[in-house]
């Protein structure tokens, strides 16, 4: 900080007055530090690992959401217990499909980037206003998604001026869209989806929609191989958070338990789970 | 034709500069910071809601201010950026009073020394540590120079006479409600020895670092609660650990309404646990 154009001054971005957002702060200031502004070498392709199938949906005053734990790179398993889903703050959720490296980096910036307009406008960001940072943030990762490191999130999370749970999904591009009632994203999502069909209806209780997000990544596990299911013999379970007008909470394993053993054995003698 | 440029003696500068800086920092209500058994309390004269001179910077870091509101609202939001980033590009726990007020000595220090005017105003960076003897509380001036202090602070127009107060009569461990009386006490009194003024709770803006809690530990104290806690009949001495039932952002404990359920997590990630590896801070 002592030579230089600022000559001993803070640089300008620090007291630049106007801007709430983390993301504009560190564009000006330290742009290499932005998992966007990175550049590959062109023409080549690169394997890492990817994350998998990401699943939620709405009940009667919030909505859950659920993620398997598995991620790929190609025909391996990269991992088996990472979590995928995350708290954007405290009445939000992001679950991330796609390049794991990059999703998990971008969660994190999103994360600081709500927690520091919190603090310096001293309120919180919209629902929508929060979607629309997520979008902001993947449209910035396209260059790097036509190289093959894409990342699809999918928000979720609670409205406070609506008293309602709300779903948002992306694509590649950064376009943002809402869905309704309950979706899927990743590689086992088609499954998932088939599953939610059939599962989810109006004016599920919270508990209801937990063993109905859990049950759909067991069926995506059950066709797509890169898709983890319910692993009893490590204990591992999908990571599922919670969002309602109380916050948004993770469910603890002990719970996971017990639901994920309920579907497991309404399965018994019954794969496709017929009902 | 330009005037003859006359000579200014370095020493006669600096203190023309240090008066200037005092005297609008003397003009404002002053703020006490002091440590009490649970973490550190921010105690301000501002009957404004809107315009605080107590806030977050960090996880265990507060800001407190006394002098012109644009020059210490801008340091507070440098402030935010530098922790936000250090945070963002090392670790959560990377974040230090100590690397935040060598931050704000800086640019203080350049500002007096540079710029044609020096900032009027005085803060305090505070951090509260595991243990009391953990918490760091930083007193930086309008020049850039920073001052360790152990236990309290008092700053602004009254600062003097309320550090001297406290230098009496505040000691290590004392309840929230003890630490929250005592301050308001002090704050209350005629530095030129006049009658005590009567300071209501609508007058104060009163906010915590609680060492109890998990990751996020600033909270404003405000509502029912703040009546409770300065009435030395009410039983109340302490702040809840948990927040208001409230939906909505749950910045202020105010004690109103039912306690909120245990389980919603505030924080942002899922808690560490058995067989469960967090993937980002």
């Amino acid at each position: 900080m002592t030579t230089g154009p600022d000559a001993g001054r803070l640089p300008a971005a620090y007291l630049a007055p106007g801007s709430s957002s983390f993301t504009e702060f560190v564009g000006a200031h330290a742009p290499q530090l932005l998992p966007s502004r990175r550049t590959l070498p062109p023409g080549s392709t690169l394997e890492a690992p990817h994350g998998t199938t990401i699943v939620t949906a709405t009940f009667d005053g919030g909505v859950v959401m659920a993620g398997d734990r598995r991620a790929t790179m190609g025909n391996l398993i990269a991992n088996r217990d990472m979590e995928k889903v995350f708290a954007g703050d405290e009445y939000s959720a992001v679950g991330i499909a796609g390049t794991a490296g990059i999703a998990i980096e971008l969660v994190k910036l999103f994360q600081v980037e709500l927690e520091h307009y919190e603090k310096i406008e001293g309120t919180l960001l919209s629902l929508e206003g929060k979607a629309n940072r997520l979008a902001s943030m993947i449209r910035a990762n396209l260059g790097l998604a036509m190289q093959g490191l894409s990342v699809v999130p999918l928000f979720a999370g609670y409205d406070l001026d609506r008293e309602a749970g709300r779903i948002f999904s992306y694509d590649v591009t950064g376009g943002c869209y809402e869905e309704h009632d309950h979706h899927s994203v990743g590689s086992g999502s088609l499954f998932a989806r088939g599953s939610l069909k059939k599962l989810w209806r109006p004016g599920l209780s919270g508990d209801d929609a937990l063993s109905v997000v859990v049950e759909a990544l067991y069926d995506a596990a059950d066709d797509d191989s890169a898709t983890g299911g319910p692993d009893v013999g490590r204990r591992i379970w999908p990571t599922v958070a919670v969002v309602g007008d109380a916050g948004l909470r993770f469910v603890p394993d002990e719970e996971l338990r017990t639901v994920v053993e309920a579907v497991i054995a309404g399965r018994d003698g019954n794969p496709g789970g017929a009902r | 034709m330009t005037s003859m440029p006359f000579y200014v003696s370095p020493e006669q500068l600096m203190k023309d500069r240090a008066d200037y800086a005092r005297k609008g920092i003397a003009r404002g209500r002053s703020v006490v910071v002091l440590g009490y058994d649970k973490g550190i309390a921010f105690v301000a004269e501002n009957p404004s809601r809107a315009l605080h001179k107590v806030s977050e910077i960090y996880d265990r870091i507060a800001f407190a201010a006394v002098g012109k509101y644009n020059e210490f609202e801008n340091l507070r939001v440098a402030g935010v950026r530098y922790a936000d980033l250090r945070g963002y590009s090392y670790d959560r726990t990377d974040v230090t009073a100590r690397g935040l007020a060598n931050f704000y000595a800086q640019v203080l220090g350049t500002v007096f020394t540079q710029e044609s005017k020096p900032y009027e105003v005085e803060i305090v960076v505070a951090e509260v540590g595991e243990g009391a003897e953990d918490d760091q509380v930083y007193r930086l001036t309008y020049d850039g120079s920073v001052a360790d202090e152990r236990g309290f602070v008092a700053m602004g127009g009254a600062g003097e006479s309320v550090e001297a107060g406290l230098k009496e009569r505040w000691t290590p461990g004392m309840s929230l409600g003890d630490a929250l009386s005592l301050a308001v006490g002090l704050l209350a009194q005629d530095p030129s020895g006049g009658a005590a003024r009567e300071l209501s709770a609508a007058q104060l803006e009163v906010a915590v670092l609680d060492r109890e809690r998990p990751r996020r530990t600033f909270r404003r104290i405000g509502g029912s609660l703040l009546n409770a806690l300065l009435n030395t009949e009410d039983p109340t001495h302490d702040a809840p650990s948990t927040d208001d039932p409230t939906p909505g952002r749950h910045d202020t404990l105010t004690g109103e309404g039912e306690v909120r359920d245990e389980s919603s997590n505030p924080e942002t990630q899922r808690p560490e646990g058995e067989g469960n590896k967090p993937e980002a801070p």
